[in-house]
């Protein structure tokens, strides 16, 4: 329970289906962090929101292993060049990893989480389905989960729009119900990236050039751009431009134009299945982003091949795998 | 508490029944403002007159030196703030190199407000303890020197219940700074220890009445004549101009009534308790392998029992231990309610792996034979379990 809506109605869900429900919420940063996510009044919304459903109400202190897995990782990937996925990690290292076993420990069935996004189990086998609000769904997030974990998890916001979620929570009276959704990276002050990686990693500035090596402009450090990126590039030019590549040795970056960033495949690492790996020769719809909009591909060993070309993936991107609503697994862009 | 074994006394304390007997009038029909001049005031301000002559007698204070606070933390934060700030100010702010000393295992109301101070601008010192948490006299010593204005030692720590040499510090003081202030959080002195005698050369002593048997949100400051003090809450004057606001009457004398019933009985619950916490330490000793004591137990007042087991987290713990019915504590509860790792044992200098698989049982007045069986019967077992699910995963 993060004292947001979606994780207090998933609570209220749990208690109106008779489950023994506890309520815990997780202490990952004591940082300065003004995106309205995980401070302390949120911890006091989430206890509030336990004591209105009646359920008991823990607050468990993962900050050391949300330091180490998330946010060192994050800091690294930003000053080598690559791009992280902060919520993925916390999902993978944290949410459905450290939180799983303190529950195993303490003797409790089941997590449940207020992710948008469905586990279904057919015959002993689990399946990871898209939310049924596809502007919300969260599966790409838990890209991660195979059958270990989903055999332990629940999802129940999954099956309702986010629409529904806020009316179920005003219907219960629920303090949260108004309660405005948390955006941005939790850890971090609004926009402010750059400041937070240059405070903990030393991030050279360099040149920025074109795709003949020619230099056009200077940057102050690498951990501002993420290839793809077509805003703060800070360059006035005729057409638009992208970040075509980032390359932290010579702390270069790279700027083109769109089809300097097309690709026809993306080679992954660290691929991983719900269940089991898709046939050979098997259209996939790849989702490169947590909402970008899946594209058709075919998994061939590592690598992903596009139907189309697309943008280029930013290194330590996820890449997410489904059968239209069903989500197959992923890895991570190279 | 109706269910449950309640072994948190060192957070807070049921309250004796004088206590609330003497308070219900002030609830009730005596509602009179102290500060007022009509029959109705006068009879409150009598109350709270009474109630101040006897918690100084039992503090070894004369009246005058009694200030009523909101609590233990507002009282620490009165004499930390209190006394820097009118040591600088006394001194023509020529103070630039006002130095501040503590424990770095204090309550975290004396060293938020020693944190304040450096803000402010003052050189803040913060000394060990050793294992045995006691603190560290010489390192205390090296560090009081002539700049020092506030020397601020726990007479008894509320982690570990170790008691501090008080005497000692006081004597180092008066040598090295001679115009420094001694301030002492005697919080969690007031049941065990006789406070009076033990804190009698400190020139401010503070108390929380819910720690002994009274009720929350009011506590006092000793403040020895002649010590200079800046109030922190100011309006109409009240308490020698120290703590404006209309008196707490309803909860000073609940105070009164509770600290004088805790100086009688303390020599009878001391010698009651004592075994009573030396049955559960060693019992959970011996019945749980890989287990450890923190703190000295020759120096601890009766009802604290700290023990770590290892392999376990004492987070983890004391859920399992809630939901059982086993109410404890562990390190210092934030804000959040979430356990942080102990600066106390940190002090200590005890390894962060022991000290996060560290819990305090803590027993007092009401505490009795079952609830030390009740916590033999459960903890071992819930450690075992922990630990075979860690084993397995």
């Amino acid at each position: 329970m993060s004292g947001g809506v979606d994780s207090s109605v998933a609570a209220a869900l749990l208690v109106e289906a008779g489950y023994d429900v506890t309520g815990v919420t997780l202490k990952l940063w004591g940082g300065d962090s003004d995106s309205g996510c995980c401070s302390v009044s949120d911890v006091e919304d989430a206890r509030r929101v336990a004591a209105q459903l009646g359920v008991p109400h823990y607050v468990f202190n993962f900050a050391d292993d949300f330091t180490r897995d998330v946010v060192e990782p994050y800091v690294d990937a930003y000053a080598t060049g690559l791009t992280p996925n902060p919520c993925v990690e916390c999902n993978r290292s944290v949410k459905f990893g450290r939180l799983l076993e303190r529950a195993a420990a303490l003797g409790f069935d089941r997590v449940a989480t207020g992710h948008h996004a469905r586990v279904e189990a057919t015959a002993g086998a689990y399946r990871l389905l898209r939310g049924a609000d596809h502007a919300k769904d969260q599966s790409y997030v838990l890209y991660m989960l195979g059958q270990r974990e989903l055999v332990r998890v629940l999802l129940p916001v999954g099956r309702l729009t986010k629409h529904e979620v806020r009316e179920r929570a005003h219907a219960l009276g629920l303090r949260t119900a108004a309660k405005p959704e948390s955006m941005d990276v939790c850890f971090i002050t609004r926009g402010d990236r750059a400041a937070f990686v240059g405070a903990r990693a030393t991030v050279p500035a360099g040149a920025i050039v074109d795709t003949s090596g020619a230099e056009i402009g200077r940057h102050a450090g690498i951990a501002s751009f993420t290839i793809g990126q077509r805003r703060g590039v800070g360059i006035a030019l005729g057409e638009r431009r992208y970040v075509v590549d980032v390359d932290a040795a010579s702390a270069t970056v790279t700027v083109g134009t769109r089809d300097d960033l097309a690709r026809g495949e993306v080679v992954v690492r660290d691929l991983r299945f719900v269940g089991d790996r898709p046939a050979a020769g098997q259209c996939v719809d790849v989702q490169t982003r947590a909402h970008g909009i899946p594209v058709p591909a075919h998994l061939v060993g590592n690598t992903i091949r596009f139907v189309d070309a697309q943008p280029r993936v930013a290194p330590g991107q996820v890449v997410a795998l489904y059968d239209a609503d069903a989500l197959l697994g992923g890895g991570i862009a190279t | 508490m109706s269910d449950g074994v309640y072994l948190d006394h060192a957070a807070s304390t049921p309250m004796r029944p004088a206590a609330i007997a003497a308070m219900e009038p002030y609830l009730v029909s005596e509602f009179g403002n102290s500060s007022g001049s009509h029959r109705a005031a006068a009879a409150a301000k009598a109350a709270l007159e009474e109630a101040r002559d006897s918690i100084a007698a039992l503090l070894g204070a004369s009246p005058h030196e009694v200030v009523f606070t909101g609590g233990g933390t507002e009282a620490d934060n009165l004499a930390v703030k209190g006394a820097a700030r009118a040591a600088r100010a006394g001194s023509g702010g020529a103070g630039g190199h006002a130095n501040v000393v503590t424990a770095r295992f204090e309550h975290k109301g004396v060293l938020a407000s020693c944190d304040r101070l450096a803000a402010e601008g003052f050189s803040v010192t913060r000394v060990g303890a050793g294992l045995d948490g006691v603190v560290a006299l010489d390192e205390l010593a090296d560090a009081i020197g002539p700049d020092t204005v506030v020397v601020s030692v726990m007479l008894v720590n509320n982690e570990v219940g170790t008691i501090q040499p008080l005497a000692e510090i006081v004597e180092l003081t008066r040598a090295r700074a001679p115009h420094a202030v001694v301030h002492t959080d005697a919080v969690q002195a007031v049941p065990w220890v006789d406070v009076a005698s033990l804190a009698a050369g400190a020139d401010l002593v503070a108390i929380s009445a819910h720690k002994f048997g009274g009720p929350k949100g009011v506590g006092a400051l000793v403040v020895r004549r002649g010590t200079a003090l800046e109030p922190l809450i100011e309006g109409g004057g009240q308490e020698g101009g120290l703590r404006s606001g209309s008196s707490n009457v309803a909860g000073v004398v609940a105070m009164a009534a509770a600290l004088r019933v805790t100086v009688e009985e303390r020599a009878a619950d001391v010698c009651r308790i004592a075994p009573l916490r030396d049955r559960l330490v060693d019992g959970l000793l011996a019945a749980v392998p890989d287990s450890f004591e923190n703190g000295e137990r020759a120096r601890k007042v009766a009802g604290n029992a700290h023990l770590g087991f290892r392999g376990v987290e004492a987070e983890a713990l004391l859920v399992s231990l809630d939901a059982r019915g086993i109410y404890a504590a562990a390190g210092s509860s934030c804000s959040s309610g979430a356990t942080d790792p102990s600066h106390v044992l940190e002090a200590m200098g005890v390894p962060r792996a022991d000290a996060l698989s560290s819990v305090r049982f803590s027993l007092g007045f009401a505490s009795t034979d079952a609830d030390v069986d009740a916590a033999l019967g459960i903890v071992p077992d819930a450690v075992a379990r922990l630990r075979a699910a860690v084993a397995a995963a």
